[in-house]
């Protein structure tokens, strides 16, 4: 059998993403990569390999897989529902995919992106220098039922292995430090800024994120003369009717709209995995303050693989199997306790 | 009298430098001759760099690097010229590339000659032989803006956006031209139509323009257009390209 991972069928936005493509700025393309670049850090910890190896981003709902070969999988980001041939398995752990076993990934139960990590990486072709689709760009394409994905070798061996579950799914409090048109919001503007209640609009995706709140729309001094000038990842950029639109892995790299502020690194998967409806609130912090929180953040990234445990029992699937014994009344070992949508 | 050159931090992605406050033909030079200034010294706190309008982006981990000693590094970079008489970079391309002015294929001419207080066959005969600067790659993939037009072209972009123009789509605002890299909405007005693909992600070199090359978009017939498309394989559109001195 050949060392893919074939997809059976999968949701409308599922994509192979990894770190991104930096050094494009000046030709217009943003970096891309993943809309949450910490499930990827997680993913590679629990497999024990670089963080640089692609994985199946899926958006919303993941789809039904099928190893080509003796695979390693971990699963991270979003939580979804999953099961490996009919058996349910734990979210953010690593686990063995056997040749010819087959990986249904449901719905996500809070947050917006999962990620399906493979041992050894998907070793799609490069595109300019990464794997990740770019779609705004017209970089590579969503992935559908048929397509074989090949997989790369894989130096390690061990599965059966988790994470603390981590809190980043539901939204909550972001923290944004100045940016360079902050000074054209007034201290009024910007102290409702911080005060106001956001809630994640439907209107979201990789490129940017609607912000809603209730009340007067935040307005920049001179907001029409702006000139055009260079965006990155994370600049809250004001639209023309007053809503902040929080800009994402794959925004525009230049814009002319005011910008109130910029999300921290470390902060942007917590907007990237808020679902719709989930409430958002936005802090200013300095940027001494910020370098403060990012090194706090680089430094626990960097210790994920200290904080890995053996999976003895799987606390997430119980719960599940308990949760669906409420609903239902009965267990059955071979009900799929999840439908996926066609 | 050249504007204060300003430096400002961006979050903690890095640092920008304005050489102005509008968009003016020697703060697009300086930006553009900053950026290749900072590029030859080669920093090694510099992950990239780019240029805006009047502003070069200078990519920094803030995280790791303290904005002091590289935003020191920039002042003194800064003080070694004036960048606003700096000169246009060597090797600059210069390309002519056919265009379909009006008919169905850009159904804004008439609309934007009107805003610009011409006649369409003025404003095709002042577009087409108009030699336009890359001022700017951004937005998208390769996507130029470029400039200057004659100041009666100084027409502001539509209230209402165009629902979407396609690839190649020559549209005009604010005396600049700019060619769509990808179908998208726009508030700017889709005057011709080009056969030329400013990304082409499997080249070699996918993106084909860049700051400081000029632009001639000439007149063609709905004929040579259809030609054009028909034949062309790489991408150029029919155009032709000449090294600058």
């Amino acid at each position: 059998m050949s060392r893919t991972l074939e997809i059976l069928s999968c949701g409308p936005a599922v994509t192979v993403q990894d770190m991104g493509r930096p050094g494009y700025l000046a030709q217009g393309l943003t970096r891309g990569g993943a809309a949450d670049t910490l499930a990827l850090h997680e993913g590679a910890a629990l497999l024990g390999q670089p963080e640089q190896y692609a994985a199946l981003e899926m958006v919303g709902m993941g789809g039904t897989f099928r190893a080509g070969a003796d695979l390693r999988i971990a699963l991270t980001g979003a939580p979804m529902t999953a099961m490996i041939d009919d058996a349910p398995v734990a979210w953010n752990a690593s686990h063995p995919l056997p040749a010819g076993a087959t990986l249904k990934i449901g719905g996500a139960r809070s947050g917006t992106y999962g990620y399906l990590n493979v041992g050894g990486g998907i070793d799609t072709p490069e595109m300019m220098g990464a794997r990740g689709a770019h779609l705004s760009a017209g970089l590579g394409a969503a992935l559908t039922g048929g397509d074989a994905l090949p997989i790369g070798p894989d130096k390690g061996s061990s599965t059966g292995m988790t994470l603390p579950a981590d809190d980043r799914f539901v939204g909550g409090r972001i923290r944004i430090t100045a940016s360079m048109q902050t000074k054209h919001f007034d201290t009024e503007t910007r102290e409702r800024f911080g005060t106001t209640s956001f809630r994640r609009d439907a209107r979201g995706n990789r490129m940017g994120v609607r912000m809603d709140h209730d009340g007067a729309p935040f307005v920049a001094e001179g907001q029409l003369t702006i000139l055009s000038d260079v965006i990155v990842p994370g600049d809250i950029q004001i639209a023309g009717d007053g809503a902040p639109f929080v800009l994402m892995c794959e925004c525009q790299t230049t814009g002319g709209y005011p910008r109130i502020g910029t999300v921290l690194p470390c902060d942007m998967a917590r907007v990237a995995q808020a679902p719709a409806g989930a409430a958002l609130s936005f802090e200013f912090v300095s940027l001494d303050e910020a370098r403060t929180l990012e090194q706090r953040a680089n430094a626990a990234r960097a210790a994920l693989g200290s904080n890995i445990t053996a999976l003895l029992r799987d606390p997430h699937s119980i719960r599940d199997l308990l949760s669906y014994q409420l609903i239902s009344g009965v267990i059955s070992a071979t009900t799929n306790p999840f439908a996926l949508e066609e | 009298m050249a504007e204060p050159v300003q430096i400002r931090a961006v979050g903690l992605a890095g640092l920008l430098v304005q050489f102005a406050d509008t968009m003016s033909e020697p703060a697009n030079r300086a930006a553009i001759a900053f950026r290749a200034a900072v590029e030859a010294e080669d920093w090694p706190e510099v992950r990239e760099t780019s240029t805006s309008l009047v502003s070069t982006f200078i990519s920094v981990d803030l995280v790791t690097t303290a904005p002091e000693g590289i935003t020191e590094k920039l002042n003194a970079l800064l003080a070694t010229q004036d960048w606003h008489s700096a000169p246009l970079p060597a090797g600059r391309t210069l390309w002519e590339i056919p265009t379909l002015y009006g008919t169905d294929a850009a159904p804004q001419l008439e609309e934007a000659a009107q805003a610009a207080g011409v006649s369409p066959e003025t404003a095709i005969a002042e577009l087409s032989s108009a030699r336009v600067r890359v001022l700017t790659i951004g937005f998208a993939p390769g996507q130029p803006y470029t400039g200057e037009l004659p100041p009666h072209w100084d027409i502001p972009r539509q209230q209402a956006l165009t629902k979407s123009v396609p690839a190649g789509a020559l549209v005009v605002a604010i005396r600049q031209l700019i060619i769509f890299t990808n179908a998208s909405p726009t508030g700017w007005r889709h005057v011709g139509q080009t056969a030329f693909r400013t990304f082409r992600p499997k080249d070699d070199h996918p993106i084909a323009l860049a700051p400081g090359d000029e632009l001639r978009f000439a007149s063609v017939t709905a004929a040579e257009y259809a030609r054009i498309v028909e034949r062309d394989t790489s991408g150029n559109g029919g155009a032709q390209r000449q090294v600058l001195a």
